[in-house]
């Protein structure tokens, strides 16, 4: 049975979303997502931990050998990033309940799980498998069921938002596909082990670089690097509060894994660092996100599209870590990928619970909030805190590793940046927080109670996760500084 | 073994209380009882500590591994020690007051205020005990946000707009430039560590250094060195045993402390003497003496806010303790060390006093004051020995320090220090002298000076007990401070043991 984990992790959920479809009562249906959803997140757990012990776990699936037939292949790095995925999976279809009942129409709810489960599966699918058009094909699911979920938004412009995150994001897989038939076509192989070997090859063939650009223009846009980032501010801002919270904290994070993968296990760094020079061009944009989309939120006052930018320039921290090409820098992109999924799923699912309550995240409505939901700005609070980073919460730990990452190559106008960055994080955190505690009430807005427990409780599991693994980091540092030498190929 | 049983328990006693103090919020007098309680049990434990601290001992603790390499560390030294016994020392008369001021003004959310002050000082003994520079801008950090509801404690759009100022200084200064000082001093030294003659001799060197030195000094806000100084006053909304207690002692002191510490233990005398160009601190210190102490004159002959004309002393008296130790000589240090304390005790007694006029009589102008220590004599003459204090004047704990800062600077041949020295002294005579004037040899006002509505103002007397008790207590401590100074003594010459021993 352990043997097998590897392909339960994938077709559980997999299999679960038709029969999810198929039950008739939204409670019913719910349950189930949460049963499937717990279920994934424990096999992810015993999978990390038998990554921990055993470094590489390879499954063939049906029993054909790779790289003929397809590979399931778990090292460090994406162990970790599956935990991410199926924990924020668990944790958010737990507080779906109630959130998603008041938010999507009754008789699609059913379906709502389905595309949520499918989703899951998707992006799982392209963490765990180790074959390149395997990844296109999942990442094909993942959007799609991605598209349908934004599209349940109450807000009518849910539905243009959807249509345009499947415009980019059908693009972006365009992309993909074309990097990954090149490669295939140089090769003959679709197995990433394989093309690492016999890519080295044929790499001064000008199709192999063709292939990489490509690559790298289609998993930018699926990360919304900046200047691909158009599709994500409204796609957050409209879709359900459960699906926003979701997607912040797995989907981008999945595209920026797609990107460690293919451009340090397939190219391999030496290739995309010093042949292609990737650096040169991931660097100068991630900064540009980091300060821009920074600059953009505060001046949001829906406050779902201000943490939807504040997810643009986060996305700019990772990629910048990653795009310094040493050991301390990806490690913190692989940290912060980690840390930056627990915050923006606290905050996000905090907002769920403003929505639930007072139906809208607008900075104005939410003047005066502090008093009547003590908790729930309470807990948005904290997950602002950890966002800014400050000591004692997982957002100082990515923040520390990055500033050491930056410093240590001598590059100071870059450190100086990070910190600005955080600066303006602290201004438009505490525009909401200042809203909430110290302004009167909005005219005309009655009386407003706590959130219910059932979306607090998965609220605060998050909040005391910001805090938990902000204190003691010394797993998910541990874990991250290993991966990264998986990566760097210094490790195992 | 006690030694690390002791320092846990220092830390865990006010987090323990803030618990508790949660836990009894629906009836005040447990609640209270629950803080006065903490607050002793503290000073027992920080008593015990510094018991062995002067028997040589240096107990340490390892909390928990925050990194992978970096722990966050309790290690305790004298200076540390110093700080540690002051807040303690000054928490439970603090409580005390606080208990008198908060029902004699009825304010709000008093659960919420002493939950609050519990977490402060928690993380003003993680400051004082730290044993790295990452441990120290953990608690540094905590310090800021726990002290926040505090500043805003009226809410409203006032309060809101000081926080603001507070918050955004206090933070951007730590992020932006604390937080790189110490990811440099990490990539430059291997170890943030503290260790007697400093970790950065022969790492980073030249202008570099100088600038590094900057990012410490401008970075720790909370020691208020001009520019970054304005939060202190926009901390003047909060109630006033916050104001005495954190913006007068602890917080500016967990700044100060810092400062002297990142001087001490990270740069390291003997360096900083060697490298010229770090050589603006004592300028900086200098200006910003001198500037205070100006703009509190300033505010005296307006006659304007009592407790705006307390900041901007206090940030008069916080660059001494810089000052001090930027002059890099021995005794100075001492002088630096001491000041910590003596301007504790003396500054403590002038907020107490401000807070005590406010509550019997409402009053927060200077130029209501007239004749008020016919009615207030015990508030009043407390206040007097106060700015005894802050002048550095006999019999009071200020002279001792300001004695050893004028030492050090002639030893050393620092002409400029002296200079700054006395005409700062001169300037703090002259805006905390025609204070006690007013106050006793004028005749009182007929009318209130801004609220006059046309009638007699009710007669008052003396403000209730606690609170007289309070003040009468920490200015009777400010001058026992000059006749008995062995325990801070002792602990300040063992600072320097360490340091002039052990440099390398």
């Amino acid at each position: 049975m352990t043997e097998h984990l590897p392909v339960l992790q994938v077709v559980i959920p997999l299999m679960a979303a038709p029969i999810c479809a198929l039950l008739w009562r939204a409670r019913l249906a719910w349950g189930f997502a949460v049963l499937v959803s717990w279920a994934t997140f424990a096999i992810s757990i015993l999978l990390l931990r038998r990554v921990m012990a055993e470094e590489l776990i390879s499954y063939a699936i049906g029993g054909w050998e790779p790289p003929w037939g397809i590979e399931y292949r778990l090292d460090l790095v994406n162990a970790f990033v599956l935990l991410i995925v199926a924990g924020v999976g668990a944790v958010v279809s737990t507080y779906a309940l109630l959130s998603v009942e008041d938010e999507v129409p009754r008789r699609q709810i059913p379906l709502f799980y389905a595309a949520f489960l499918l989703c899951l599966a998707g992006l799982l699918g392209i963490t765990i498998t180790g074959d390149l058009f395997n990844v296109f094909v999942f990442l094909e699911i993942s959007s799609l069921s991605a598209y349908s979920l934004v599209a349940m938004g109450r807000d009518r412009r849910a539905l243009t938002a959807a249509f345009r995150y499947l415009v980019m994001g059908s693009i972006g897989a365009t992309f993909i596909v074309i990097g990954i038939g090149f490669l295939y076509a140089m090769t003959g192989t679709l197995n990433m082990a394989d093309l690492a070997v016999r890519l080295p090859a044929v790499e001064t063939a000008r199709t192999v670089p063709v292939a990489f650009g490509f690559l790298a223009v289609g998993i930018s846009l699926k990360i919304a690097l900046f200047p691909l980032h158009l599709w994500l501010p409204n796609a957050y801002a409209y879709a359900p509060s459960a699906v926003t919270a979701f997607l912040a904290a797995t989907a981008t994070k999945v595209a920026v894994y797609v990107l460690l993968r293919v451009f340090f296990t397939v190219f391999g760094a030496s290739y995309s660092f010093d042949t292609v020079q990737l650096d040169y061009v991931l660097m100068p944009l991630a900064l540009i996100a980091i300060l821009t989309m920074s600059l953009v939120a505060i001046f949001q006052d829906n406050i779902k599209r201000m943490l939807a930018y504040s997810s643009l320039a986060q996305v700019g921290y990772m990629t910048l870590g990653i795009s310094l090409g040493t050991a301390t820098g990806v490690t913190a992109g692989i940290l912060h990928l980690f840390n930056h999924a627990l915050m923006k799923s606290a905050l996000f699912l905090a907002l769920g619970c403003v929505v639930y309550r007072i139906g809208t995240v607008h900075l104005r409505q939410m003047a005066g909030l502090g008093r009547e939901m003590p908790w729930t700005i309470a807990a948005f609070t904290l997950g602002g805190l950890s966002l800014i980073g400050v000591p004692l919460t997982v957002g100082f730990i990515s923040k520390w590793y990055l500033i050491v990452a930056v410093l240590e190559i001598g590059w100071w106008p870059v450190a100086l940046l990070i910190v600005i960055s955080s600066l303006m994080a602290v201004i438009y955190i505490w525009r909401v927080v200042e809203a909430a505690y110290f302004l009167p009430s909005p005219e005309g807005r009655g009386a407003i109670r706590e959130a219910p427990l059932s979306l607090l409780i998965p609220t605060w599991a998050l909040v005391l996760a910001n805090i938990y693994f902000g204190v003691d980091a010394t797993l998910t540092a541990g874990v991250a500084g290993r991966a990264a030498a998986v990566l760097l190929g210094m490790g195992s | 073994m006690t030694g690390e049983l002791l320092i846990n328990l220092a830390l865990l006693i006010p987090i323990v209380g803030a618990v508790l103090i949660v836990a009894t919020g629906r009836h005040p007098n447990v609640r209270e009882g629950v803080t006065l309680l903490t607050s002793g049990a503290l000073l027992v434990t920080v008593l015990a500590l510094t018991r062995l601290v002067i028997g040589g001992a240096r107990p340490e603790s390892t909390l928990v591994e925050l990194v992978p390499g970096l722990d966050l560390q309790l290690t305790l030294e004298p200076l540390g020690m110093l700080f540690a016994l002051v807040a303690a020392l000054l928490w439970p008369l603090n409580s005390m007051y606080s208990i008198g001021y908060m029902r004699g003004n009825d304010e709000g959310h008093q659960t919420r205020f002493y939950v609050c002050f519990a977490v402060a000082i928690a993380s003003v003994m993680g400051i004082a005990f730290s044993g790295n520079l990452l441990t120290l801008f953990v608690f540094y950090e905590a310090l800021t946000i726990s002290t926040y509801p505090l500043v805003t404690h009226h809410g409203g759009e006032k309060s809101m707009k000081a926080g603001r100022v507070y918050l955004g200084i206090l933070i951007s200064t730590s992020i932006g430039l604390l937080l790189l000082a110490i990811g440099w001093t990490w990539v430059a030294a291997g170890t943030l560590d503290f260790v007697p003659g400093g970790i950065l001799a022969g790492r980073v060197e030249g202008p570099a250094l100088a600038l590094l030195l900057a990012l410490y000094v401008f970075g720790i806000g909370k020691a208020a060195v001009m520019p970054v100084h304005r939060w202190l006053p926009a901390a003047m909304v909060a109630p006033t045993p916050v104001s005495a207690l954190l913006h007068a002692v602890a917080v500016v002191k967990a700044g100060v402390f810092t400062v002297v510490k990142v001087v001490v233990y990270i740069f390291g005398l003997d360096l900083l003497v060697a490298e010229t160009a770090t050589h603006w601190l004592l300028y900086a210190a200098g200006f910003t003496v001198i500037a205070a102490s100006v703009a509190a004159l300033r505010i005296g002959t307006q006659r304007g806010n009592l407790k705006r004309l307390l900041a901007y002393s206090t940030i008069g008296q916080l660059s001494y303790v810089v000052l001090a130790a930027a002059i890099l000589a021995p005794l100075s240090a001492v002088g630096a060390a001491f000041h910590i304390i003596a301007h504790a005790f003396g500054k403590i007694t002038l907020f107490f006093a401000a807070g005590s006029i406010y509550t019997a009589a409402h009053k927060t102008e200077i130029n209501q004051l007239d004749g008020i220590g016919r009615s207030m004599p015990w508030t009043m003459g407390a206040f007097a020995v106060g700015t005894l204090s802050m002048i550095g004047l006999p019999p009071s704990g200020g002279f001792v320090s300001k004695w050893f800062m004028m030492m050090g600077a002639f030893q050393t041949g620092q002409m400029v220090a002296v200079g700054i020295l006395i005409v700062s002294t001169l300037l703090n005579a002259a805006y905390f002298v025609p204070i006690v004037y007013i106050a006793f040899f004028r005749e009182p006002a007929e009318h209130g000076g801004h609220d006059d509505h046309g009638h007699h103002e009710p007669a008052h007397g003396e403000a209730p007990l606690p609170i007289v008790i309070a003040t009468v207590v920490t200015a009777t401590l400010s001058v026992l401070l000059f006749f008995f100074p062995d325990v801070p003594f002792t602990l300040a010459e063992q600072m320097l043991d360490g340091v002039t021993g052990g440099a390398p």
